[in-house]
């Protein structure tokens, strides 16, 4: 009896694999050498350079689930990363004592989360009902509205300024500000960040969303409700922007005017582009390449002779060469690149076979 | 003068008068684009489960009917009432869910999903849960549903095959799966046999022929051996009116029809 019990769960397990024997062998070795990076690498590499790639990582996801699955190109995640993190310092502490709030993290964090999503909704909204060039337009004149709004109130968003001393709360006795704590405190944040995307891009509201994208008359055509589902997709990855712009408020210890202002909502698209916005993994690689130029690139202009200020030059035309080779970015190169290497496998055994 | 477009009602599914009479009702409706009228004035009444052709030279209006029948337009002037509810001014998907459902013309997928994904949002779509962010189970209901309309449309071979990667034929076919899902009460097929094969269009006449009896639809279509061979009964359009309806027969007997529509040519 047990026997015969046993027999046909035996089979299932063949047939169906465990959740962990699907991920591929390359996946288990980058999620190795980032668990252990901090055994080998210096803090400013797990500070500066980790830490802010996963921080861009997660503001261009954002940007990558609205643009990849819903195929709307909002311009708008940098901002709400900026408001989630202005209120961070708002309604938490700051050096700001005149205007910091300073109530405990465990009203600040959902605060700002809520707030944060509730800004991305009401702007989704607004954006939603416009396609292609014109999203991009509304989403950006939101961006400058609230950049300005931000340098010019002086009650609320402490103006020109901004503000400083914007610590994390010492949870468990430890200072995550420290390089070790914050860089895994932020890879946590960002493979979460990752994994619900990949999952949600599953779920019927994932789903649907691929369906707006690729055809928003026949999804209305099949009894969904459009709008809904757009707007919904603005309130969701607002999450994802809102978790990585308190992390970079936590790592700057400060936030002004300049952290959102429009060069950087253009370097969240640039980060999403460069890496590929087809696959959640696009912009962390693109955030990766960014962060990498950014950080190194000065020394190396600096032996040319040339101004550090440049480096912008070479991010310019780094993502000039992958819009004009490869649109689906870094990530499209590497798929193709593997396409052609197992076709022409595929070519040389079905060559011996004849 | 034209009824007036009335607002939306509360939705009363679920009662009995709601299902009594016609399956589709349309009282005047007019559409104008700019001063052209598309369509002028069409009344017509479908019973539940029948079936019917409506025929026309391009640029009858026949198309256009059935965006306004979908809400995709909201007619000019008119009432369209289905199954006893007036639901002239509903937004598309409101339709949908009371068991309207249409094909298109040109094939109207979700080219970057596999064929599986494109049948699974048609089930979703008319069900609860369309916005939830849980996975579905391997062996969850919907899933099953479009497994099963996957191979009433025979496309399990290539159930998880992008749909851009299709042949034509196969996506047209996916079309009216798409169609088929949920519970439809009315389907509105527009030219489901425009480029098919010989093959595929004996196939698509035994899909048709072999929908449950409950389920009435309209068929626009050019291909009289298809229209005529699937339907019960025939309206012919020409410059946005209704100018004959009657059985197969009468119609593919009728002059007047010959000359204007068969082009005295056909056969």
């Amino acid at each position: 009896m047990a026997m015969t019990d046993h027999a046909p769960r035996f089979v299932n397990r063949a047939d169906q694999k465990l959740w962990f024997e699907r991920i591929p062998a390359p996946w288990w070795a980058l999620a190795v050498v980032l668990l252990f990076l901090p055994v080998v690498a210096n803090s400013f590499w797990l500070f500066q350079v980790m830490g802010w790639t996963f921080i861009l990582g997660m503001i261009g996801l954002s940007l990558m689930f609205l643009a990849g699955y819903g195929g709307m190109v909002s311009l708008l995640q940098m901002t709400v990363a900026g408001m989630a993190g202005y209120m961070v310092a708002i309604l938490g502490n700051s050096g700001t004592v005149t205007v910091s709030l300073g109530l405990s993290w465990w009203i600040v964090l959902p605060a700002a989360f809520l707030i944060a999503a509730l800004f991305a909704t009401v702007s989704g909204a607004l954006a939603v009902r416009t396609e292609g060039i014109y999203t991009i337009m509304i989403t950006l004149a939101i961006a400058a509205a609230f950049f300005y709004f931000t340098r010019q109130n002086y009650t609320i968003f402490n103006g020109y300024s901004g503000f400083n001393l914007v610590l994390p709360p010492q949870l468990f006795g430890v200072n995550w500000r420290e390089p070790v704590p914050f860089y895994y405190l932020s890879l946590a944040l960002a493979a979460l960040s990752y994994g619900t995307v990949v999952y949600v891009s599953r779920s019927p509201f994932g789903l649907a969303l691929q369906g707006v994208r690729d055809n928003p008359r026949r999804m209305a055509a099949l009894g969904f409700n459009v709008t809904a589902h757009r707007v919904a997709a603005y309130a969701l990855a607002s999450v994802f922007a809102s978790a990585g712009g308190i992390l970079l408020v936590w790592q700057n210890a400060q936030i002004a005017p300049g952290t959102i202002g429009m060069s950087a909502a253009i370097d969240v698209l640039v980060v999403a582009v460069v890496g590929g916005m087809r696959r959640p993994l696009g912009p962390f690689i693109g955030a990766f390449i960014y962060v990498i130029l950014q950080v190194f690139s000065p020394d190396i202009l600096g032996f040319f002779g040339f101004s550090a200020e440049r480096f912008k030059l070479i991010i310019g035309l780094g993502f000039l060469a992958v819009v004009l080779f490869s649109p689906d970015g870094v990530l499209g190169l590497w798929d193709r690149w593997r396409a052609r290497r197992r076709q022409q496998q595929d070519q040389l055994s079905g060559g011996g076979a004849a | 003068m034209n009824a007036p477009v009335t607002p939306p009602r509360p939705v009363a599914l679920g009662q009995s008068h709601v299902s009594a009479g016609n399956a589709l009702e349309l009282r005047g409706i007019t559409k104008m684009f700019g001063a052209l009228a598309a369509i002028s004035d069409v009344t017509l009444s479908v019973r539940p489960g029948e079936r019917r052709a409506v025929l026309g030279s391009n640029g009858a209006g026949k198309t256009t009917l059935f965006n306004c029948i979908t809400g995709d337009f909201l007619p000019t002037a008119g009432l369209i009432r289905f199954f006893g509810e007036d639901v002239t001014t509903f937004p598309p998907h409101e339709r949908i869910r009371r068991g309207l459902r249409r094909t298109y013309q040109i094939s109207s997928l979700f080219a970057g999903l596999s064929v599986i994904d494109n049948v699974y949002l048609a089930c979703r779509g008319v069900s609860r849960n369309r916005f939830s962010l849980i996975r579905p189970r391997r062996d969850d209901a919907l899933v099953h549903a479009a497994e099963t309309l996957v191979e009433a449309v025979h496309l399990t071979d290539e159930k998880d095959r992008l749909v851009g990667e299709l042949a034509y034929g196969q996506q047209r076919q996916l079309e009216i799966a798409l169609a088929l899902s949920g519970a439809p009460r009315f389907i509105l097929f527009d030219e489901p046999a425009a480029g098919l094969s010989p093959t595929e269009r004996r196939d698509l006449v035994s899909i048709l022929t072999t929908l449950p009896g409950h389920i009435g639809y309209i068929i626009i279509e050019h291909d009289m051996d298809v229209a005529l061979r699937v339907v019960e009964s025939v309206t012919m359009m020409h410059n946005g009116r209704i100018f004959k309806e009657g059985r197969p027969e009468e119609i593919e007997d009728d002059p007047e029809v010959q000359e204007l529509y068969l082009g005295g040519g056909h056969e």
